[in-house]
């Protein structure tokens, strides 16, 4: 071993020691960030509003996103400021999908400003990532809401400098203006910018544009999927092939990380609501939430609910270090937050007993968000597996 | 951490004065922490006079940190763990000028085990309900009754003594805290043989044991309040070192998965990854705990990480077995043993998963700390009580 690979190793040995230093909890910025959300979604996001999205409403989604992508700057946040944006991190990006998850709130900022965004940022048109980061403007990654870092592969190619191909389950593409696509080419996979055809949420439209995004009736209608298809639409090329491959995968890594911060709101108002619920509720004159099952179920939820917390604030503190741990830390947030807030909302639809199985109460809200969210970005499954691989315990003799 | 940069000189001065006083290389081994307890190094935020200096407890692992470079002998906290963890800080909160005197410092160098005379076979989770009795007899008190899980009996000098003095009273009103001599001829402790085969416990029985009044820690009646503290003190030590990625039992699975891919199945494979996730989270949760903790906002999560240890420790111990096949059928060895101290990671596969077992048990059951988290964090209804102001001698038994 040379001296030099010695010092390098060192260098790693202090990342390491870093690493277990990351703050965990909220800065003081992060804190006045969730406050200014929470009041706003408060005020404009309740529940009766909400579900309307499941009759084909999506007035609430419009207006909405243009108070928080607008007004309160939230388009930009991971746009640095010498291209438009505000420049701040996945730590406070975090603390926003909290809140949003907390409020089911059907706006695309997880598919537009931190997936779609995260993708622009390897390219170069910094027209549209500056329209991006000021709000006016709306985009979608045109991958199924399954894909993954680990399990992507594109299904769309140029033919001709026009787009072929069809992209099933895709998020965010009903809100979006502009669509990016990944596009395989000989070269390898180059991204892609399509302007999304004007659509209500029941038609298909593909007039003369090459486009069609049908809306599917999905298990989430708060964050409703289209099927696109594209049948030889012209499009512009926002990143070469050697660097399209990596943006694409390094969008649906931080996707993956910071859905968990979405999945702990999700599961943090399921316990609060929940508890709160059963301190007030009596049957046999007391309590419910006084009887020893009950409590325990609960103990346990809330202990899960604190885990979550720290691997989706751990996800999210690497994620905004670049930090070498922030694949594993995706990983492992997303194998534990997704089974949690899934978790969190079964145990809230159960104990509220027959009010928890009504359209009228909002837990199912919170069950679909969180049954939606396990598949998204890969399930926990294989994030595992793919755990097994980054930290040396692979599935099969090697 | 906390780093006063004078405090850290004066500690360094403090330590190389003891060095050059008693060089640890030529001064027998009890000597040399006699001298360092002398010097106020022993525990630094005891007070002086007591083997401390006054400091808060964060410049202990400073000191600690001088002493190991300089090849020091260490006072082995792991064998006495119960006199440092339980004893010492209740006598110093509780103890008169006398007691400190006498005992702290035979304690800390190690020269005098200690162990705790407070579960029953009547009173585990329900510790208030001790019956073993304790009658006033002029200066002196009679104690008899029986004690059970005790650690280091058969080993240990002084008790930590909790019983009843007032059966007339509720059960919490009737308690008093005593030092209890374990030479006294009235004590006989017996190794309480465990589902592993060995005695790490012991069952102690108390039969017309004489204490004096002057080893009473509390007022009469107060043992309640004594006892409390002592189990507080029990639930500090969370506040340690941050652990390591695979620390602990996962650390142990995981190597076996390395070193055996003959093992490997995919279906155990999923079910390792999962629990790695769950160790890995907990690892988290601990670290996040602590940056609470040092911003100044404790409260009892700690009861939240206990209970995830205790069924990751299970789980983890089970699926060993499992993944060890054929080999997780043998166990090493049954014979019965009175270990100094427990390893929990120590030993095979089999021990791991039956010593695993005691885990969501000792130090509060994982049923009891459920209750703990839903109504202290939760804030839900406590349990009904039945045993309220009735006297202990009403109670059903």
């Amino acid at each position: 071993m040379t001296s030099e690979s010695t010092d390098s190793d060192l260098a790693d040995l202090a990342d390491l020691a870093d690493l277990a230093d990351l703050n965990l909890l909220y800065t003081d910025v992060e804190d006045s960030l969730r406050e200014s959300v929470h009041d706003l979604l408060t005020a404009r996001c309740t529940p009766e509003r909400v579900v309307a999205a499941y009759d084909g409403d999506r007035d609430l989604q419009l207006g909405l996103w243009r108070s928080l992508s607008v007004d309160l700057g939230l388009a930009g946040l991971l746009v640095p400021q010498d291209r438009g944006g505000a420049g701040a991190t996945a730590r406070e990006a975090a603390v926003v999908l909290e809140e949003l998850g907390r409020f089911v709130a059907p706006v695309p900022f997880l598919t537009s400003a931190v997936v779609a965004t995260t993708a622009l940022l390897q390219g170069d048109d910094d027209e549209t990532l500056g329209q991006l980061a000021a709000g006016g403007c709306t985009a979608a990654l045109v991958v199924p809401f399954s894909a993954s870092a680990t399990s992507f592969r594109p299904t769309v190619r140029a033919d001709n400098g026009k787009l072929q191909g069809r992209v099933t389950s895709v998020v965010g593409a009903l809100d979006a203006d502009v669509l990016l696509v990944p596009v395989s080419t000989d070269a390898g996979v180059e991204l892609h910018r399509v302007d999304a055809p004007r659509v209500d949420a029941n038609t298909v439209e593909a007039s003369g544009t090459g486009v069609g995004v049908e809306p599917v009736v999905s298990l989430d209608m708060t964050r409703q999927l289209a099927d696109i298809d594209f049948t030889g639409a012209r499009s512009t090329q926002v990143t070469t092939a050697e660097s399209g491959d990596a943006a694409v995968r390094d969008a649906l890594e931080l996707g993956a990380a910071l859905l968990a911060s979405e999945q702990l709101g999700v599961a943090q108002w399921c316990l609060d609501h929940t508890v709160s619920y059963l301190f007030d509720r009596k049957q046999f004159g007391r309590p419910v939430g006084g009887f020893q099952a009950i409590k325990h179920r609960l103990a346990d939820l809330y202990v899960m609910v604190e885990s979550a917390h720290a691997a989706a604030r751990y996800a999210a503190a690497t994620a905004a270090d670049h930090d070498p741990d922030r694949r594993l830390a995706a990983s492992v947030a997303q194998a534990y937050c997704s089974e949690v807030a899934v978790k969190a909302a079964e145990e809230c639809v159960q104990l509220h007993g027959g009010i928890g199985m009504t359209w009228e109460h909002p837990a199912h809200l919170y069950l679909k968000r969180a049954k939606a969210d396990q598949i998204a970005f890969g399930s926990a499954g294989a994030h595992r597996l793919r755990l097994g691989e980054l930290v040396g315990l692979p599935v099969v003799p090697r | 951490m906390v780093r006063d940069n004078m405090v850290c000189d004066d500690l360094r001065s403090r330590v190389k004065a003891l060095l050059a006083a008693t060089d640890p290389a030529t001064t027998d081994r009890l000597d040399f922490l006699r001298a360092r307890f002398d010097a106020g190094l022993a525990w630094v935020h005891f007070p002086e006079g007591l083997g401390g200096l006054g400091l808060p407890r964060a410049f202990q692992s400073y000191a600690d940190q001088l002493l190991e470079a300089a090849n020091a002998p260490e006072n082995d906290p792991r064998r006495i763990g119960i006199g440092l963890g339980m004893a010492a800080p209740t006598i110093l909160a509780f103890g008169t000028d006398e007691q400190k005197q006498r005992f702290l410092k035979p304690l800390w160098t190690g020269e005098e085990v200690w162990c705790q005379l407070f579960s029953e076979p009547g009173a585990g989770s329900d510790l208030a309900a001790v019956s073993t009795r304790a009658v006033r007899d002029g200066d002196s008190w009679v104690v008899n009754g029986q004690k059970v899980w005790t650690s280091a009996a058969h080993k240990a000098r002084f008790a930590i003594l909790l019983v009843r003095t007032d059966p007339n009273v509720s059960k919490h009103a009737g308690l008093s805290y005593f030092v209890c001599d374990m030479t006294d001829p009235g004590v006989d402790v017996r190794p309480l043989r465990q589902l592993t085969g060995e005695a790490e416990f012991n069952e102690v029985f108390l039969t017309d044991v004489r204490i004096p009044d002057s080893y009473r820690l509390g007022e009469e009646g107060q043992g309640w309040k004594v006892a409390t503290a002592t189990l507080m003190n029990e639930r500090v030590a969370i506040g340690g070192a941050a652990a390591p990625r695979e620390g602990g039992m996962i650390g142990v699975v995981a190597k076996t998965w390395r070193d055996r891919p003959e093992l490997r199945t995919a279906e155990l494979h999923d079910r390792l990854m999962m629990l790695w996730v769950e160790a890995e989270v907990a690892r988290l949760t601990g670290q996040r705990l602590r940056q609470k903790l040092a911003l100044g906002q404790p409260g009892p999560e700690g009861s939240a990480m206990k209970l995830t240890f205790a069924r990751l420790a299970q789980q983890l111990s089970g699926l060993e077995v499992e993944l060890l096949g054929e080999d997780g059928l043998r166990y090493s060895d049954w014979t019965m043993v009175r270990p100094d101290i427990v390893e929990f990671t120590g030993r095979d596969a089999g021990y791991r998963y039956l010593r695993a077992k005691g885990n969501s048990i000792e130090g509060g059951t994982s049923e009891i700390l459920r209750n703990i988290v839903a109504e202290r964090v939760l804030g839900l209804p406590a349990e009904p009580r039945t045993d309220k102001d009735i006297a202990w001698k009403d109670l059903p038994k």
